[in-house]
């Protein structure tokens, strides 16, 4: 592998995906033609549930860990919530393969750009890059595999958190209050909506979007609830001033059980 | 027709790195130390902006002396590189020694075939899981590549002030102790470096993810005066 070195008329600049296309490094999927009928495409991984909820100090991220193939369950332990860089985070729902290289490919992006320039992307800067990356991914999506990602950060300028929600053309909408995607987003939505406040605490917070989880695996199948059994459960993620930070997987655990705890007492009323 | 005047090879060679020697002999000095936690590297710097320190990939950081244009291209080339190869093969497959053969490659061929040489010397530093693992490359505007070990001086001062920091060098030194080391030697004995002067950067010895930081003045006044502390 050469270093790369551009004549001024050629050089991608801080971009990575530029720099790939300057190497004819990577996938193009320029002249793909993929008929509906040639591949099933109900059978390509699908990640689920992704939900997202600001609160007093920042943002929260969660999401569930089932990835299905058509009725069949692929993967009980796929993450699909991500940093981006320090202070944001992406989580994905859809198509895992191009679900997975787009966060791969944003990452990288964020990390290039930071480097390259000496200082990182606006956090809308960052939100309209995965747009574009949305944008260049249409061509596949129109083919079934679709990929709607969300995005979270902590605004460093503003000194507080946003959230982005896209669709499959690469829209963006910011939200104010919280967002959800994937096949469980709708039951998901519904039990945020509820609880929600922008003044809430980082732990109301995160015990909103565990419930919320808990409820879209329960009404979804291709959800993935809490699996005590296997000791797996849904990823949260908090971003703050202070940056991304997981939730240890204990902490997780110790909230979902009183979830279930409480959902255990009405059944039994 | 024209004959052109023949020039011996060695003359030619001479001039061409006489121009470079000079070129960079304009620039301020920079020095690199390893230290018990990481690598620190330290230049003389008055701008804010056009940096001679900076990160290239997790473990790895670039240093470099000369013309900005110059040694900036370089570095960009390098974070080209470690980027791509990253995204090619994984992380843990970027490693400094290729980089360092490569940007040698490089400034080589810049030399001996471009109708000016670069002038620049950088340096690529790696900092490893162990101290073992520490490494520096020093490049200089010919291609050719020396394996530093403990510091390295970068610049047109180099002599003067790799004397001065082999005689306060040695392998116990803190960050603090590394930084403090880094600055008299940078200064000499009738000069004093205030944080403004300084643009300093570490990359510390962590288990994973991205080792660079840049030290702002306040971590800059801060460390040094725990060093000071230390000594009284």
């Amino acid at each position: 592998m050469t270093l790369p070195h551009f004549s001024p008329a050629e050089d991608p600049g801080p971009s990575f995906a530029g720099l790939l296309r300057e190497l004819g490094v990577g996938p193009d999927y320029r002249d793909l033609r993929l008929d509906a009928t040639d591949a099933d495409v109900s059978l390509i991984t699908h990640g689920t549930t992704v939900v997202a909820a600001r609160f007093a100090d920042g943002v929260v991220i969660a999401g569930d860990r089932r990835a299905t193939s058509g009725n069949l369950i692929s993967h009980r332990t796929m993450n699909k919530v991500f940093p981006a860089d320090r202070w944001s985070g992406v989580a994905i729902a859809g198509a895992a393969g191009p679900a997975l290289e787009m966060v791969k490919m944003f990452q990288l992006q964020l990390e290039h750009y930071e480097k390259v320039e000496g200082r990182s992307l606006s956090l809308e800067g960052k939100a309209n890059q995965l747009s574009q990356m949305l944008r260049g991914h249409l061509p596949m999506a129109m083919q079934g595999m679709v990929v709607v990602p969300l995005f979270a950060g902590f605004d460093r300028r503003r000194g507080f958190g946003r959230l982005f929600a896209y669709d499959v053309t690469g829209g963006r909408y910011e939200e104010e209050d919280f967002v959800a995607s994937g096949s469980g987003s709708l039951f998901a939505r519904t039990v945020i909506k509820l609880g929600h406040r922008n003044s809430n605490s980082r732990d109301e917070a995160v015990d909103l979007l565990i419930r919320a989880l808990f409820n879209a695996a329960d009404d979804d199948s291709a959800t993935g609830g809490p699996d005590s059994m296997r000791g797996i459960y849904p990823t949260v993620a908090v971003i703050t001033a202070d940056g991304y930070a997981d939730l240890d997987e204990p902490e997780i655990a110790e909230r979902f059980g009183s979830v279930l705890s409480e959902f255990a007492e009405r059944e039994e009323a | 027709m024209n004959m052109p005047f023949y020039v011996a090879p060695e003359q030619l060679m001479k001039d061409r790195a006489d121009f470079a020697q000079k070129g960079i002999a304009r620039g301020r000095s920079l020095v690199a130390v390893e230290f018990d936690d990481g690598v620190l590297l330290c230049a003389e710097n008055p701008s804010r902006n056009l940096r001679k320190v900076s990160e290239i990939y997790d473990r790895i950081a670039f240093a470099g002396v000369g013309r900005y244009n110059e040694y900036d291209q370089l570095r960009i080339a390098g974070i080209r590189h470690a980027d791509v190869k990253g995204y090619t093969y994984s992380r843990d497959d970027v490693d400094p020694q290729a980089l360092a053969n490569q940007y040698a490659q490089m400034l080589g061929q810049i030399f001996t075939h471009d109708t000016k040489p670069l002038e620049v010397e950088i340096l690529v530093t790696a900092v490893g899981f162990q101290r073992d693992g520490d490494r520096m490359f020093h490049i200089r505007y010919d291609g050719s590549v020396t394996d530093e070990d403990g510091f390295a001086v970068l610049g047109g001062e180099a002599d003067s002030i790799r004397e001065r920091l082999a005689a306060s060098y040695n392998a116990d030194l803190d960050a603090g102790g590394a930084l403090r080391a880094a600055v008299d030697a940078l200064a000499g004995d009738e000069r004093t470096l205030a944080p403004d002067d300084l643009e300093v950067g570490i990359l510390a010895r962590r288990d994973r993810g991205r080792c660079f930081e840049r030290l702002e003045n306040g971590q800059i006044t801060d460390l040094l005066g725990v060093a000071a502390d230390d000594d009284g």
